[in-house]
């Protein structure tokens, strides 16, 4: 029983993390209407970025989050200019396959530099210290990233509602068209949009880093739990992130508590369960 | 007094009927002068060239948007492995019964996807197919992770490693003429119209009275068919199947999509010399490894945004040669009556 208890703290606890992973996607949907495949693997390359900067070149981990966040946001612009601002259009097949090539691109490279190992990152000692309530024990790890998937979904809200680049974003959200009319310079407004996405991945990236190992070719599976959680909690709600995260994370516990062969496939198996049940998502509008 | 008159037909479809009838005709002839590795390679083509073609028409014409393809073409070669090497059925009927097993698989799966439109149904038909990667790695009737080997006396019964690989020759080239003649024929029928519609714009076509769900449910059902026979024949060849071989999304749709993108998509023709160019890179620049994977990723973005319509596309727009006509022609006739 108290291991169950255990199993579904955790899975709440994770869930934050997959809401992050989640909420990049959701923001590049929202404003662009991509689909990026490559959300995965640049949440891969976040990783190893991660990986090459604290353990192939020993920087203290403050650094190398200072470093690879802007590196990411870089990413993100650079592919939003370069690539992905020529795709945008009526068509839903040339994003697809531009990031679909993306994703092929960004999988293989990695291996080339990386080769096909296990990695991780260490953070030391909090990584197995716990805190004790009652029967239940909470790695202070796990809450340490549940409290960082809130601060930067908290974090994002703010900026979508309470400063000038949110006004700006959700203004060439509900229509390009016209935000282009009022003086926006959409093609720039997309690439910090894919910036900010990036810089949410790449918070991710380094929590999950440390979480469980890694390879290049772990993006699709970040990629999957990052789509199920925004089907989950409803296409375009922040808010809702959270929610499926949580449900996702607990569903894949209770799958993994039964049989750790079963967490992925519990995971799936939910999501398909609540696309049959609510099609818009627990949060999402009554829009068919 | 002139007379005016709609056909698909062009003097030049004559001739190119006639020679596709006789590449047809060479190619079921291919055993009689072709190895066992060259009659394994074109199994191998003819099955990509089938699942492109279907591919092409999910995609380029009913706006389906599938990279889950990788399901039913796994479910195909697992049913074959079970109805040919343990059922004891023969061969012909099992590999028909893998593709309509597949096609009874699309239903449940086709009823939860087509909730998702767009690009979100991409991602979802992974996820199915991860689904069924997933539950056949638990199934331990179906040999659990590490799968399945045909058995040998069966195998041994169509006849020794040549005839096998003529035998199996043939069922992949009647697979992909089936798929290219059924995607033909669609093509040229009201429901192939209304496809075709769908293809140019989807809310208008939806306007003019197309039922568009039906007909996307219609070309999924179809392509899941199509993608089951594939997998049955191609593991066949193998013979062994895995659920990480089965449903290998790189094998049997990453690739796939490669084919449809620079063939060119929306164009029947695209499917097969997309298939054709991609086994000729693969022949040369395997070796290279993942240099050659970033490469075929580089290329395809580059064609998209360079070359949406593909290089068949980009023939036709210079010549407007069509081996499989399906572009109306005004048609003068001079003099004659109405």
């Amino acid at each position: 029983m108290t291991e169950l208890l255990n199993s579904i703290v955790q899975g709440i606890l994770i869930g934050g993390l997959y809401a992050l992973f989640a909420a990049g996607l959701s923001l590049v949907f929202g404003i662009m209407r991509i689909v990026n495949l490559a959300h995965g693997d640049l949440i891969v390359l976040g990783s190893f970025l991660g990986f090459f900067a604290i353990s192939v070149v020993g920087a203290p981990i403050w650094l190398a989050v200072c470093l690879v966040l802007p590196a990411m946001a870089l990413v993100g612009y650079v592919l939003q200019r370069v690539l992905l601002n020529k795709t945008i259009g009526s068509d839903v097949l040339p994003p697809l396959l531009v990031t679909f090539g993306i994703s092929v691109i960004l999988q293989n490279g990695l291996l080339q530099i990386f080769t096909a190992d296990n990695r991780k990152l260490d953070f030391g000692e909090i990584e197995v210290m716990s805190l004790q309530a009652g029967p239940i024990s909470m790695g202070w790890y796990a809450i340490l990233i549940f409290g960082m998937a809130v601060a930067t979904i908290y974090g994002l809200q703010f900026l979508s509602y309470r400063t000038r680049l949110g006004r700006v974003l959700r203004a060439t959200t509900d229509d390009p068209e016209v935000a282009k009319l009022m003086g926006i310079r959409t093609d720039h407004v997309f690439g910090i949009a894919m910036a900010i996405a990036m810089v949410v991945c790449g918070i991710a990236a380094i929590l999950f880093a440390a979480w469980t190992s890694f390879t290049p070719l772990s993006g699709p599976s970040r990629l999957l739990i990052a789509f199920e959680v925004v089907v989950i909690g409803g296409i375009g709600s922040i808010w809702g992130t959270l929610i499926g995260g949580v449900l996702l994370g607990v569903a894949q516990a209770l799958g993994g508590y039964l049989d750790p062969a079963w967490q992925t496939l519990a995971g799936h198996v939910v999501f398909v369960i609540i696309l049959a049940l609510w099609p818009a998502g627990i949060l999402g509008g009554r829009k068919s | 007094m002139t007379s005016y008159s709609i056909s698909r037909f062009n003097k030049h479809h004559y001739a190119t009927g006639l020679a596709l009838l006789v590449i047809l005709l060479v190619l079921a002839a291919l055993p009689a002068f072709a190895g066992k590795a060259t009659l394994r390679l074109a199994t191998e083509m003819a099955g990509y060239m089938a699942l492109a073609v279907m591919w092409n028409l999910l995609a380029g014409y009913a706006g389906v948007m599938s990279i889950g393809q990788q399901a039913f073409v796994g479910a195909g070669g697992y049913a074959l492995f079970m109805l040919a090497g343990f059922a004891g059925l023969p061969l012909i009927p099992a590999v028909l019964l893998a593709g309509l097993i597949s096609a009874l698989l699309a239903i449940p799966v086709g009823f939860i996807l087509f909730r998702l439109n767009g690009a979100y149904f991409a991602i979802g038909s992974w996820v199915m197919a991860e689904i069924f990667l997933l539950t056949t790695a638990q199934s331990d009737m179906l040999g659990a992770g590490s799968g399945l080997s045909f058995p040998t006396a069966v195998a041994k019964s169509f006849g020794n490693s040549t005839e096998r690989a003529a035998l199996f020759w043939w069922i992949a080239l009647a697979v992909a003429t089936t798929a290219i003649m059924t995607a033909y024929l669609w093509l040229r029928s009201s429901r192939g119209l209304a496809l075709t519609a769908m293809r140019d714009d989807e809310d208008a076509a939806a306007g003019l009275g197309v039922d568009i769900l039906r007909n996307k449910f219609a070309v999924f059902m179809l392509a899941a068919t199509i993608a089951g026979m594939v997998g049955a024949v191609l593991f066949l060849g193998k013979l062994r199947i895995s659920p990480t071989a089965a449903y290998d999304i790189n094998e049997w749709t990453a690739s796939i999509i490669f084919i449809v993108v620079i063939g060119g998509i929306g164009r029947l023709e695209g499917a097969i010399v997309g298939t054709l160019i991609f086994f000729a890179l693969r022949h040369y620049l395997a070796d290279f490894g993942t240099y050659y994977l970033m490469a075929l990723g580089a290329v395809a973005i580059v064609m998209m945004l360079k070359l949406p319509q593909g290089l068949w596309g980009a023939i036709y727009d210079q010549t407007g040669i069509e081996l499989f006509p399906l572009r109306r022609n005004i048609v003068k006739h001079p003099g004659g009556p109405l």
